[in-house]
């Protein structure tokens, strides 16, 4: 019997959902190893027997909360699909601003109505099996985590920065073209495809365990940047803060 | 249906979570309209205080199909208000890569989300079976628009070097000769693709409205044009925008709507079809008329086939732009920019319709305020004014059949539900 698979989208661009469409040259072979039985924005058959969910999109209403408990219960296995399912991505911005004052903001003051929490990981609602991570998802990366799970094999994420990425294309360092990259502090896993295309690395993967946050801090102000501009390049897709939920 | 409820939740095979309610006593509607249930995320809050160049990478997460088309409405903001005037190597790069969103976008909706319901089928899915060919020609043609972004710009959601002034690194002569070879051997999979349009049989349904689209000069606006046009005949600058399009909340949706000073109006690939037929290829004529499409054409339906000829002419475009590029001496470009304090409108015409970014910054180049008006959120008006006239012409149907109806106008429509959440501001009267 083939593994059955569901999709499901949080709060989110449902980006890393459509990375999965956007295997076009691989999709006829994912189906040959597994069957997708739910999965809303393509297909209008449903079910609630699940033995893989693949889920994007950060938690940010009471409603995320309660679908998202369902889905795990319903799902043999649970994925964080992309970055906003595994550190809440930008969506986690949000939080910097607390829910009073974002609500303030955006709706004055009858903003206190809307159903709105501080965004959080999958992981912080439920137990998750593995996260995949990046903004989007990395097509190998999924592909490769199909793989695995159709063979009984825990899938694997690299624990290294993108500059050994980098390196190992043999691309010139962007600080030396007077840019400021997170590849530092940023994991690997991704090709450093921001850098290889001329671009500077923003960790939308989050961060390898252990980052050297307060070196790379000083490095980042070295070359230039001030301290908000700093503080800016270390929240754009890491803004996620637990321990200020 | 006499009396009864029909209540579609979570419409399936479209971008984002949306409700369809109907509900009708003695023949008479008594509640019908599009809820929309996405989280907000935000956007608004989020942008303020961070830098500009932080702008486009931000706002492209708003979608994951239409990524492109908020970074091109977002570089068109930022350049119009810094006073940027993007080199001739540059402008012929972004319509390539704006043609391969368009056509990822569109091949995607058609083969995937809409054609489902006029082959009798609930997804792609059992189509792998019983037209291997339809679908292997489908993936065929959306991987070669996928490359198209991948190629120049990393990636097609989300890219990772489409930004202001220029690109910091230029792709080499070989990949856009593949490139434009690859585009040039897909044509006979486009016209196939028109074929099996024109032998489908769409519904026959009908209601006046007002069509606007962005407007140039020298070409079918897609990128970008500086006027917003419409088929009532106005012509408004886009640095006026906001005396042409009023977005105001309404209480069942979390995406706000849209109207000009004619009330309802669609923005979209019909709507783009309907202004500017005239800046259309030729052989993106031929297969309107091959489809049975002509302007002014006011059946939304027919969405889906505007969506198809311009899918015809985005690739002829792109092949143009490519032999161009690859005669000419491309150079590698400063990518400083000056930082003013200004106010940055741009807009684009995304697969959905027409994206407005607006930015204000202060002399540091922070983003102290934004506004986006977004095409799916400019349509929610028109799709309920829509569904209100198609209702009472099938409420003689079981309700099945009106359901399916209901759900296929909501799909012609192509919405991205996810773009039109982004941001909600609320004034309760």
């Amino acid at each position: 019997m083939k593994p059955r698979v569901a999709v499901f989208s949080f709060t989110s661009c449902e980006g890393c959902s459509l990375a999965i469409l956007e295997c076009e040259n691989e999709l006829l072979d994912v189906i040959n190893l597994v069957d997708f039985v739910r999965w809303r924005e393509a297909m209008t058959e449903t079910s609630d027997e699940i033995d893989i969910a693949f889920v994007d999109g950060s938690i940010s209403t009471h409603e995320d909360v309660r679908k998202l408990r369902e889905i795990r219960e319903m799902s043999k296995m649970l994925i964080a699909l992309g970055a906003c399912a595994h550190d809440t991505c930008i969506t986690g911005i949000k939080n910097r601003f607390g829910m009073s004052q974002v609500k303030e903001i955006v709706y004055g003051p009858d903003g206190a109505q809307f159903d709105t929490i501080p965004a959080r990981p999958l992981k912080a609602v439920v137990p998750v099996d593995f996260e995949l991570p990046g903004c989007p998802i990395d097509r190998g990366e999924f592909l490769r985590c199909v793989r695995d799970l159709v063979l009984g094999k825990k899938p694997k994420l690299p624990n290294y920065p993108v500059c050994v990425e980098c390196k190992r294309k043999g691309n010139v360092c962007v600080f030396f073209k007077g840019m400021k990259c997170m590849g530092p502090v940023a994991r690997a896993g991704c090709g450093a495809l921001c850098p290889s295309f001329g671009d500077y690395c923003e960790a939308c993967r989050g961060f390898v365990d252990n980052p050297n946050e307060e070196s790379h801090k000083e490095t980042l102000a070295e070359h230039g940047l001030t301290p908000q501009e700093v503080m800016n390049f270390f929240t754009l897709f890491n803004a996620y803060d637990e321990s200020q939920i | 249906m006499n009396t009864g409820k029909i209540e579609v939740h979570e419409v399936t095979r479209v971008e984002g979570h949306g409700n369809i309610v109907l509900n009708v006593k003695e023949g008479k509607i008594e509640e019908l309209r599009l809820e929309i249930t996405e989280s907000p995320r935000f956007f608004e809050a989020m942008l303020i205080g961070r830098k500009w160049y932080e702008a486009t990478h931000l706002t492209c997460r708003i979608c994951g199909i239409c990524s492109i088309g908020h970074s091109s409405a977002s570089i068109n903001a930022l350049e119009n208000g810094l006073g940027i005037v993007p080199s001739e190597q540059t402008m012929k790069l972004r319509h390539v890569i704006h043609a391969g969103e368009t056509l990822q976008s569109h091949l995607l909706h058609v083969y995937f989300l809409a054609a489902p319901d006029l082959l009798g089928v609930p997804s792609v899915f059992p189509l792998v079976e019983t037209h291997a060919d339809v679908v292997k020609r489908a993936l065929r043609l959306k991987r070669l628009a996928n490359d198209i972004c991948c190629d120049i710009v990393g990636r097609h959601i989300h890219a990772c070097s489409f930004r202001v002034k220029a690109f910091p690194k230029l792709p080499s002569k070989e990949t856009l000769a593949s490139l434009r070879d690859r585009l040039v051997a897909a044509l006979p999979d486009l016209q196939a693709t028109v074929e099996l349009i024109a032998s489908l049989k769409l519904p026959d349904f009908e209601r006046e409205t007002e069509y606007l689209a962005l407007y140039h000069p020298d070409e079918y606006a897609m990128y970008t044009g500086q006027v917003i046009r419409s088929t009532r005949g106005t012509e408004t600058p886009l640095y006026d925008y906001k005396h042409k399009i009023q977005e105001y909340v309404v209480p069942h949706s979390h995406a706000k709507h849209a109207e000009s000073e004619f009330g309802a109006y669609m923005v979209g690939a019909l709507a783009r079809f309907n202004n500017n037929y005239e800046q259309l290829r030729p052989e993106a004529k031929e297969a309107a008329e091959t489809m049975g499409l002509k302007p002014i054409c006011y059946n939304p339906f027919m969405n889906n086939v505007a969506q198809i000829v311009e899918c015809v002419h985005c690739a002829l475009v792109a092949v143009d732009e490519l032999n161009d590029l690859l005669d000419m001496d491309l150079q590698e470009e400063d990518l400083t920019v000056p930082v003013k304090a200004c106010r940055c409108v741009g807009a684009s015409e995304v697969p959905r319709g027409t994206l407005y970014h607006e930015y204000n910054l202060d002399s540091e180049g922070f983003i102290t305020s934004a506004n986006l008006i977004i095409p799916t959120a400019q349509n929610l008006n028109n799709l309920e004014h829509d569904m209100h006239g198609l209702v009472p012409q099938i409420l003689d149907q079981e309700p099945d059949n009106i359901r399916q109806a209901l759900e296929m106008l909501v799909r012609a429509y192509d919405p991205c539900i996810s773009c039109a959440t982004h941001l909600l501001e609320v004034k309760f009267v």
